[in-house]
């Protein structure tokens, strides 16, 4: 008989992000704005999973997320899973949808751009091919692909 | 944003580039109309520019609007570190429109959220120069008859070129076929042509411009731009790859005409100039009544 343990301990109250790409786990902390919040975070990389290879997790207690920002993480996990723990146990499931606009949070890195160089709050417009994600500039209007950007 | 700008071919629809194609032939045809007197116009040149600057001045002259603005940004408070922002809403509150070129990417649509005023880009770094497309468009019409369906043969520097880049987008409107012709260095990048294969439009690249020279209507020429490169040997490889003279238009298309955004420097031989095809200068002068075209429509008043 196999011994079945959680690798990652259990949450009583907060949200569990699974099915992160393992390297993009910091990233993610990144975008949610987690670094230097005040609750417990554990995070797990280079788990294994069955669907993805090495997947991440990220446990956050006591935190729970408008749609509107957990959304944000499509851009480096889209097939990321949300659950929103209470009292030990999964009381919603969320998916993530892929925002058509970014804004505020990505730097361009087209040197020439004017928002990097005039005090200007960045806009994206999200590009879907396939698997492939890109961010076209609102201002300079050139696109850009995700793992270039994050 | 409350009044209607033009900073990238894109915010034009088909319909639009048709109405501005179609008032620019009538002032080609009576230049004195002048029903902007007593407007006031802002030309904002942060970069040096001899020809699009005439050009859009003497629309707003000929139009009968009073010119304001600076034709280099060194003797103006953008060198005491003022930002766009208020260089912008300074100028807005003074006059009806602006019409500017900056070296920064994005500099114009920027513009145009800060000002109330229409916003005309003049050229915005290497990213958009709406005026030059229309004004390429006009003259295709003026020496084709049409714009739909025609065969468009790009050369030169692919990469780099913004005239290039935004004719693609504008032409798409009209079913044409491309032949891009182009060192490897300097390939029409892989973004314009994932545009092409979405809208089916056909393009055949090649790095010979004797191989399709008698294939196409259009001969679009460009100019290598010496700025763009890091590399100087790169540039040194390419700057001279291809030189049009006389002796090579043989054969072609009897409708052929040859554009280009001007300055030339090498790549055509001005034994050209004299041949039925060169249709440069003549592009050069259509830059007017396009520009007048353009700002009359964007003041409501065509």
């Amino acid at each position: 008989m196999t011994r079945k343990e959680l690798v990652v301990s259990a949450l009583e109250n907060g949200t569990v992000l699974d099915h992160i790409p393992a390297e993009n786990v910091y990233k993610a902390l990144d975008l949610l704005n987690l670094k230097g919040i005040e609750s417990q975070i554990t995070i797990g990389i280079n788990l294994t999973s069955k669907v993805h290879g090495r997947k991440g997790i990220i446990k956050i207690a006591d935190k729970f997320f408008e749609n509107e920002e957990l959304n944000k993480l499509a851009l480096i996990a889209p097939k990321a899973t949300v659950n929103v723990i209470k009292d030990f146990k999964v009381v919603e499931k969320k998916t993530l949808v892929m925002p058509e606009q970014v804004t505020g949070i990505a730097r361009c890195k087209n040197p020439k751009c004017v928002t990097n160089h005039q005090p200007i709050k960045t806009r994206f417009t999200t590009i879907e091919n396939g698997n492939d994600i890109s961010l076209r500039c609102h201002y300079c209007e050139k696109i850009t692909a995700i793992k270039h950007i994050f | 944003m409350s009044s209607k700008s033009l900073i990238s071919i894109r915010d034009f629809t088909k319909e639009e580039i048709l109405h501005v194609l179609e008032t620019a032939k009538e002032f080609e045809q009576n230049k004195e109309q002048k029903f902007l007197e007593g407007k006031v116009i802002a030309s904002l040149f942060f970069e040096p520019s001899t020809r699009t600057r005439l050009s859009f001045e003497t629309a707003i002259n000929r139009l009968g609007a009073k010119v304001i603005g600076f034709s280099d940004a060194t003797n103006t408070s953008q060198s005491k570190g003022e930002t766009l922002k208020d260089t912008i809403k300074m100028v807005n509150n003074y006059v009806d429109m602006i019409v500017m070129r900056h070296p920064l990417e994005g500099s114009s649509r920027y513009a145009s959220e800060v000002a109330t005023v229409p916003v005309v880009n003049a050229g915005d770094g290497a990213n958009q120069h709406p005026s030059q497309t229309l004004l390429d468009l006009y003259t295709i019409l003026q020496t084709q008859g049409k714009l739909e369906g025609l065969t468009i043969n790009m050369v030169g520097d692919l990469k780099y070129g913004r005239t290039t880049h935004s004719l693609l987008q504008a032409m798409s409107h009209f079913n044409p076929k491309f032949i891009f012709t182009a060192p490897d260095e300097l390939k029409m990048p892989k973004e314009y042509k994932d545009f092409l294969d979405k809208r089916n439009i056909e393009y055949i690249e090649t790095d010979s411009l004797d191989e399709y020279l008698n294939e196409c209507d259009i001969l679009y020429m460009t100019r290598v731009q010496q700025e763009r490169f890091t590399d100087p040997m790169e540039y040194e490889r390419v700057k001279d790859v291809y030189t049009l003279n006389a002796s090579m238009l043989g054969n072609v298309r009897n409708n052929m005409k040859i554009l280009h955004p001007l300055p030339r420097v090498t790549e055509i031989d001005q034994d050209v100039d004299d041949t039925p095809y060169a249709y440069y200068f003549k592009q050069a002068e259509n830059g007017l009544y396009v520009r007048m075209a353009i700002i009359s429509y964007l003041l409501g008043y065509r």
